[in-house]
């Protein structure tokens, strides 16, 4: 533990670290986790409610409408949490975090989990010290091109200008794909947002490059969104998943077998709709799944009926991204289930 | 005199230069004002018809997008609401709509929709506690009172939990309130904590001095936002594991800190602004140096900086909303995460504009205060 924290500092970065050095005194070493059992269950159950880190506002992943109440794909994972847990979504404390603060906050304990857009990397994996549990969206890297233009794959915008925010790993990606599949561009770089969307509207680039869901948000906001279409093609990884603190596989497995179980849902054809009757169903996974028979809800810790009660509050992942991604132009590519060509989106066996 | 002048006058001598007229209509008035002001030269009038002509242009175009072209309310299908009509616009009337809609989630965050009332009413406490202290005859110990009831009833108003209120966690607060418990806590923790640096820093204790330099310059030496970064980040890894202070008010302590550093220069610079008679005055009458220091130093040194302790009380009104980088939802941050729904994406401006006034108006406010402040106090300066 001391270690895990020790590297949290060294990654905050030197300018804290100066700071640090000013109060060594007050560095200490948290005190170790009970051996076994699940630290974090055990604390979010004595509280009854879930600290839930989210996004302070992105469309569709987390933002609070107009009442003030979360909603969006992230939040939809939170939910599902509470609902194996006490079958109440509404027990669930939304913490928004910043790209910054989102880790110390995890670290800290201030979160119980951090459901917030967050891309599996392996550095954050081990230094970091978390543990993802899952990926819940893929996400990539894409392109963005006037419908009027006919361009229909990325392969198509040779000699192309494109608009590019600078700084983050979009322009490298952007640089190593033009390099390896030999194609000239012409790069234009804007540091804001609003500014390289407006440059991209007005003409001045052909084509806007960043994170695919991030380009169907700036479509969907568009006067008329036909106007603009999304490239199938997505040039970088960033898998995005529910994250935990190392060492509490108690925890990680629920968190785990929740994205599975409303993977699985879906492939079974088990809806918030007809998730009463199918819990009478002939299929023996099925049963298993909906604690008709096995054990396996005990096992994870929860009731037996967590996954009716999960499917009935928040739907099955089809469910999940119909609702909140859907809308904002997100559609499945790779976040289709396996079962369909290209989709990604695999659940091991219930049993 | 006068009888000689009516005289002409009735005589009807007109080049009698004794008779006393008003001056020419071109000399005075408007009209003269005009003339010298601002059409004196050619250079003068083409830039007199040059604004004129942008502000008029500017003030339609804005009386056009605000009011005639703007749309104050869209259908609303299913609980989305129908935006088409303000995109179609492009730009050349305000989407009033979206404050219609996001009036709410603006003001207050992600406050419990049907508690709305708490915190409105602890807007309006707010305001109340600010006219009461601004007014001259509660200057007195029954300050002291009206300002611990009316914070524990904000108090009470905000995380409920009793009188059957339904408790309200600090991670829901947002919008106004947060911003005005930010400002409202973190200047009125840091005045009394600059006086005290302030004075500190002219001890002649050297431990005491040293402290009080560290402290201010320390604290000057960096951004507000590592402040809150610090405080964000940093510091909930030296607690012990399962122990947390609240973001809202760590966040509250780093503001007040920092305030705290900059009046104190501020304060600092009134002491020293003072004459070294009015010091050795109050020693040549045996008064103590707390004696000294309230009865004779402090009211003329703190009379002194009116000004700069407003601008700097204006600033870091203003400056609350960096919190934003840790994640609490204060005014400026709610209004723009109510622009970040697909629906409502692209009506900035008009959501800026609104939060804008509401800046201006507690900003404005404080500056017309201090001016009139400033007036009365100095009185016997302007002779």
């Amino acid at each position: 533990m001391k270690a895990m924290r020790l590297s949290v500092t060294r990654a905050v970065g030197g300018a804290a670290l100066a700071l640090a050095m000013t109060v060594p005194a007050l560095a200490q070493a948290p005190a170790a986790p009970a051996a076994g059992g699940s630290p974090t269950l055990d604390a979010i159950r004595a509280r009854g409610t879930l600290i839930c880190g989210v996004n302070t506002g992105l469309a569709g992943f987390a933002q609070p409408d107009s009442q003030g109440v979360w909603r969006g794909f992230d939040v939809d994972y939170c939910r599902a949490v509470a609902l194996a847990l006490w079958n109440d979504a509404n027990r669930v404390r939304y913490v928004p975090t910043t790209a910054q603060n989102r880790f110390t906050a995890l670290q800290s304990g201030e979160v119980d989990m951090l459901a917030r857009n967050t891309t599996w990397t392996l550095s954050r994996d081990t230094s970091l010290g978390f543990d993802f549990t899952g990926i819940n969206f893929y996400d990539g890297q894409g392109f963005m091109v006037k419908a009027s233009t006919g361009v229909r794959t990325a392969r198509e915008l040779e000699g192309a200008t494109i608009c590019v925010q600078p700084g983050t790993t979009t322009e490298q990606n952007l640089t190593d794909w033009a390099r390896s599949n030999r194609i000239r561009f012409t790069p234009v770089v804007i540091e804001r947002l609003e500014e390289v969307v407006q440059a991209y509207v007005a003409g001045r680039c052909d084509a806007y490059t960043t994170d695919v869901s991030g380009l169907a948000a700036t479509r969907s906001a568009q006067p008329n969104p036909r106007e603009h279409s999304i490239l199938p093609d997505v040039i970088s990884k960033e898998p995005l998943g529910p994250l935990i603190r190392h060492g509490d596989q108690r925890f990680a497995d629920l968190l785990r077998w929740i994205h599975f179980g409303l993977i699985g849902a879906e492939e079974l054809g088990i809806t918030a709709a007809n998730v009463q009757q199918r819990a009478s169903d002939a299929n023996p996974e099925v049963q298993r799944m909906l604690g008709r028979t096995g054990d396996l809800g005990r096992m994870l810790g929860v009731d037996n009926a967590w996954m009716v009660n999960i499917i009935r509050g928040v739907g099955n992942y089809g469910e999940i991204f119909a609702r909140n991604l859907e809308p904002i132009g997100i559609q499945r590519g790779p976040n289709a289930l396996w079962t369909t060509p290209g989709g990604l989106q695999y659940a091991p066996p219930f049993r | 005199m006068s009888d000689v002048t009516l005289n002409t006058a009735v005589a009807g001598v007109p080049h009698d230069a004794s008779a006393p007229r008003s001056a020419p209509i071109r000399q005075t008035g408007a009209i003269a004002w005009v003339r010298q002001n601002l059409f004196a030269t050619w250079l003068s009038t083409a830039v007199t018809l040059l604004l004129a002509y942008l502000i008029l242009r500017w003030t339609v175009g804005f009386i056009e997008w605000a009011f005639l072209n703007a749309i104050w309310e869209v259908p609303v299908v299913n609980g989305q609401a129908q935006t088409q009509a303000c995109r179609e616009m492009r730009g050349t009337g305000a989407c009033w709509a979206v404050i219609n809609e996001k009036h709410r989630f603006i003001l207050f965050g992600t406050y419990p929709f049907e508690q709305h009332w708490r915190p409105a009413l602890v807007c309006v406490l707010f305001v109340a506690l600010y006219i009461v202290s601004a007014m001259r005859r509660f200057w007195n110990w029954t300050l002291v009172p009206i300002w611990i009831v009316t914070l524990t009833v904000i108090g009470i108003l905000m995380w409920g939990g009793i009188l059957g209120l339904p408790y309200v966690p600090q991670e829901r607060w947002g919008g106004l309130p947060i911003t005005l418990i930010l400002s409202t806590f973190g200047l009125a923790l840091a005045f009394p904590l600059a006086i005290l640096v302030a004075l500190g820093r002219r001890s002649k204790l050297p431990a005491i001095k040293i402290l009080c330099v560290l402290y201010v310059e320390l604290i000057r030496g960096v951004p507000l936002i590592s402040l809150l970064f610090m405080a964000s980040v940093m510091f909930p890894l030296f607690l012990p594991e399962g122990m947390n202070i609240d973001k809202l008010l760590r966040a509250q302590v780093a503001i007040t800190l920092f305030a705290g550093a900059y009046l104190a220069e501020v304060v600092r610079g009134g002491l020293q602004a003072l004459p070294r008679g009015q010091y050795e005055a109050a020693e040549a009458l045996g008064l103590s140096y707390w004696q000294k220091t309230g009865l004779i130093i402090l009211p003329q040194a703190l009379r002194l900086v009116i000004p700069p302790l407003v601008n700097t009380f204006i600033g870091f009104f203003k400056d609350t909303s960096l919190v934003l980088i840790i994640g609490i939802f204060d005014l400026l941050t709610a209004g723009k995460t109510a622009i970040v729904e697909p629906a409502w994406q692209g009506f900035g401006v008009e959501v800026y504009v609104t939060v804008g006034v509401i800046y201006l108006v507690f900003c404005f406010a404080m500056s017309k205060y201090s001016q009139g402040l400033e007036r009365d106090l100095n009185q016997h300066r302007r002779r």
